[in-house]
């Protein structure tokens, strides 16, 4: 037993090892100090979203390893033509490099919201919305692209037709999941903007008063789709 | 054994946070329709759970009087009894069991017992209803829709779920079920990231997690499991969803159906059983879980005496629930699997009995030279141990991979999962209602009534699944609607079929006079008070009956002790509250 002092300067009995683990975590109160609850609740609907996309990944890897006909080859089909020269992977590299660069915007808009600069959180938040809705145009482009070359869920001109269902149902549930992150991007870079926070106005979806960490909430919800893309762009294209 | 003495109560620390703001209804409509108070959402949850699951039991009467007096009833034909079947199936395991325990009792109890005032987040506690709702509506609908609903059988397995050889496969059957799951899915987590954060964030002073009611910990264990589960039949249902209305092949190989080649080709059918049973197993335990939870306190409250092992109980609650995620392939031995991996399965399996065994022990234990009354919740949580065991005997054959191989695919499986996930868990239900009912309404439901429907379910139960187990183990396979003369079928199955139906459909009587009862008590129960069963958790120390808005009035209370200081010697009343601060009071800092 050691003596320990809480965050309250009462100083009391703690129990030692696996007890004292046990303890800390169930303490009183609140399991996570000073963790808001819409943070927690942020957190584990992110990881209940992880075994989403890791069902989808693990689905996607099972067909493409036991499939019967041969693989499309990536390099091939996702290269573009430039001035005549193939470059492969050009326009998921351009993908990448956009929604990695808007992690870091977003983290300057949560550091600008705390900091209360609305003015520079809120253009922060619009350009990294901004840079979603590239992301978003981008991955259109290349569907675009990848129908007229003949791809389609049920079948393509190189292989597995299994390549096609899986392209589209990944990715396009990624895609989904940036669009919905613009969509609340740009409600809470309004919010922001008009000073919601300040005032304590009751918020949209939740109908209670919002707080400045409701952009870090909404930046972890956009790291979290960014590192996705990671896995997806491991898996798909340098597979 | 620290647990078991209660000891001088720990310094109850000052409150971390001050209270958070309460969201108050203004209108007639936002109070009891789209009402954002747990309380409301946990009534229309269970409300439409018990409506939905009328039409589960109606099922299982139809499929009764088929399997029992085979030829005798036109209107049941092989497709419409395999469309009882998979609605059935899908009704209880889905829309029944799980909305009941989780959105029922969690929304209604965990606020309370863990003294809070609302969920954290009311607003989308209220979308959730809403959503199941709409995925209950969904499923109604395949029941009117051409073709009638899905008859693929509860696991939905490819590829015969959407080919046109099975019901709903080529009609909307099977596109609305698929649908259906999608919308309960999405509605279930929006709850379920609700209980999870109340429980672990929004507890009141004094609420450590390891003073908890167990039935708190068993919601709790349940939901974190659920929302890890979940994600894999939702991935599922999408991608057969594909395979129905794109025509990809995600689980589709190449098929010749009626003499023509389909344009399927390269999917893995196997691929669809592990997603489903990597949700399915888990959902086992979803159900399981809060009904051990729940039967802890009854046993506890009702033998006035506290829980044995409370430390382990938690413990055995969080490694069922940890467990349970890999051992899901033991649903699969008789698809194709590398023996390997059928010995792990079976080892994983086998190790579950032991944190369960803990739980039936400690129960026993609890029991042991406790001051039992036979209160109809106590009945039903002693019957519930005694169904519990049962079924989780066969299960220890089924899960040893050379035993499940012949008795697979029989009748001694629907025995099997029926004693353990069926009726085990919905004697809970029973007994949580009858116990929990005077804190809903404010009035004890009919001690007569209860008293026959306990024990014509409990010994009823035993007429349908005793005898189900023999029938299974002579060799009838499970979903043929009619066994006909086979060779190696003994004359006596058919009239143990026979009984079986007459046994059921008395077992469902009794279930009339219940949804009887908690409509006759409602206006003529007799008036129960705060504490009827003076029993020692928040929910029945609230300063109103049944609790208004916000819970527990002006003040939350601080609780001091853990929830089972039953008959604590030198006490004054043979139960000391939870938020009593009893002899110590003296000693306390404000």
């Amino acid at each position: 037993m050691a003596e320990t002092t809480t965050n309250f300067g009462i100083s009391e009995a703690q129990p030692d090892g696996w007890r004292g683990i046990a303890a800390d975590w169930s303490s009183d109160q609140r399991a996570f100090k000073n963790v808001s609850w819409g943070k927690a609740m942020m957190w584990i609907f992110l990881l209940s979203d992880t075994f989403i996309f890791g069902c989808f990944l693990l689905s996607y890897m099972t067909a493409r390893m036991s499939t019967t006909v041969p693989w499309p080859n990536p390099s091939e089909v996702f290269g573009l033509h430039v001035a005549g020269v193939s470059v492969p992977l050009l326009l998921i590299a351009i993908m990448t490099f956009v929604l990695i660069s808007s992690s870091g915007t977003m983290a300057m808009a949560v550091n600008y919201g705390y900091r209360r600069d609305r003015r520079k959180a809120a253009i922060l938040m619009l350009l990294t919305a901004a840079l979603g809705a590239t992301f978003v145009g981008v991955q259109a482009f290349e569907w675009t692209k990848l129908i007229m070359e003949g791809v389609r869920p049920w079948g393509n001109p190189w292989g597995a037709e299994q390549f096609g269902a899986s392209f589209f149902m990944i990715t396009g549930f990624h895609g989904t999941h940036v669009t919905f992150g613009v969509i609340f991007l740009l409600i809470i870079a309004r919010k922001v903007w008009r000073g919601d926070y300040d005032v304590g106005r009751r918020g949209f979806f939740t109908s209670r008063r919002g707080r400045y960490e409701s952009v870090e909430i909404m930046g972890l919800y956009w790291h979290f789709v960014d590192l996705v893309w990671v896995f997806i762009f491991a898996f798909f294209y340098l597979w | 054994m620290v647990d078991i003495t209660p000891g001088p109560v720990d310094a109850v620390p000052p409150a971390e946070v001050p209270e958070v703001e309460l969201y108050h209804p203004h209108s007639w409509w936002t109070k009891y329709v789209f009402s954002q108070d747990a309380k409301v959402i946990a009534i229309q949850y269970s409300g439409t759970a018990m409506a939905i699951g009328l039409v589960a039991l109606v099922l299982s009467w139809l499929m009764r009087l088929q399997l029992g007096f085979p030829g005798t009833f036109d209107f049941i034909t092989p497709e419409a009894y395999y469309q009882f079947i998979t609605m059935h199936g899908m009704i209880m395991v889905i829309y029944l069991l799980t909305a009941l325990f989780l959105g029922g009792f969690g929304n209604y109890l965990i606020p309370l017992m863990v003294g809070a005032r609302d969920m954290v987040f009311p607003y989308v506690n209220m979308l959730s209803y809403w959503i199941y709702l709409l995925a209950v509506l969904v499923l109604v609908a395949s029941f009117f829709a051409p073709g009638g609903p899905t008859g693929a059988g509860w696991t939905l397995y490819p590829p015969q779920a959407i080919l046109s050889g099975t019901p709903g496969g080529q009609d909307w059957g099977i596109i609305l079920m698929l649908v259906s799951l999608i919308l309960f899915i999405i509605g279930f987590t929006m709850g379920g990231l609700n209980y999870v954060v109340t429980v672990l964030q929004g507890r009141t002073r004094g609420m450590t997690l390891m003073r908890l009611p167990l039935t708190v910990w068993g919601i709790f264990t349940a939901t974190v499991m659920a929302l890890l589960a979940f994600p894999a039949l939702f991935v599922a249902c999408v991608m057969m969803l594909f395979d129905r209305v794109l025509g990809t092949s995600f689980f589709m190989p190449a098929l010749v159906e009626m003499g023509e080649q389909l344009s399927y080709g390269g999917g893995s059918p196997i691929l669809f059983q592990h997603l489903f049973w990597f949700f399915g197993h888990p959902e086992v335990y979803i159900v399981a879980l809060p009904a051990f939870g729940i039967v802890s306190d009854l046993i506890s409250t009702h033998a006035r005496k506290n829980i044995f092992g409370y430390r382990m109980m938690v413990w055995a609650i969080v490694a069922i629930g940890a467990l349970s995620f890999v051992v899901w392939a033991h649903h699969m031995y008789v698809s194709g699997m590398h023996p390997y991996f059928g010995f792990f399965f079976a080892t994983t399996t086998l190790i579950i009995a032991i944190p369960t065994a803990i739980k039936v022990y400690n129960w026993v234990l609890t029991l042991w030279r406790g001051d039992i009354h036979l209160t109809i919740p106590m009945l039903f949580a002693l019957a519930f141990i005694v169904t519990f065991v049962n079924g989780g005997l066969t299960g220890l054959f089924l899960g040893n991979v050379v035993v499940d191989v012949p008795l697979s695919d029989t009748m001694f499986v629907v025995a099997h999962f029926h004693m353990v996930m069926g009726v085990a868990p919905i004697l809970v239900i029973f007994g949580a209602i009858y116990h929990w009912y005077p804190k809903i309404t404010g009035r004890m439901l009919n001690e007569v009534m209860g008293q026959f429907h306990f024990w014509v379910t409990f010994v009823g139960a035993y007429a349908i699944f005793f005898p189900m187990h023999y029938v299974g183990l002579v060799g009838v396979p499970r979903r043929y609607p009619e066994i006909g003369d086979t060779a190696f079928i003994p004359d006596s199955v058919h009239d143990l079929n026979a009984f079986i139906t007459i046994a059921a459909l008395i077992v469902g009587f009794a279930q009339m006079v219940f949804l009887f009862n908690l409509f006759w008590s409602l206006k003529f129960g007799r008036e129960a008070g705060g504490n009827p069963w003076r029993a020692t958790t928040l929910e029945w120390q609230t300063s109103e009956t049944p609790p208004a808005h916000g819970n527990f009035g002006k003040e939350l209370p601080v609780v001091y002790r853990w929830a089972y200081d039953y008959n604590v010697p030198g006490a004054n009343e043979d139960f000391l509250a939870q938020n009593d601060p009893g002899a110590a009071k003296a000693a306390q800092p404000a």
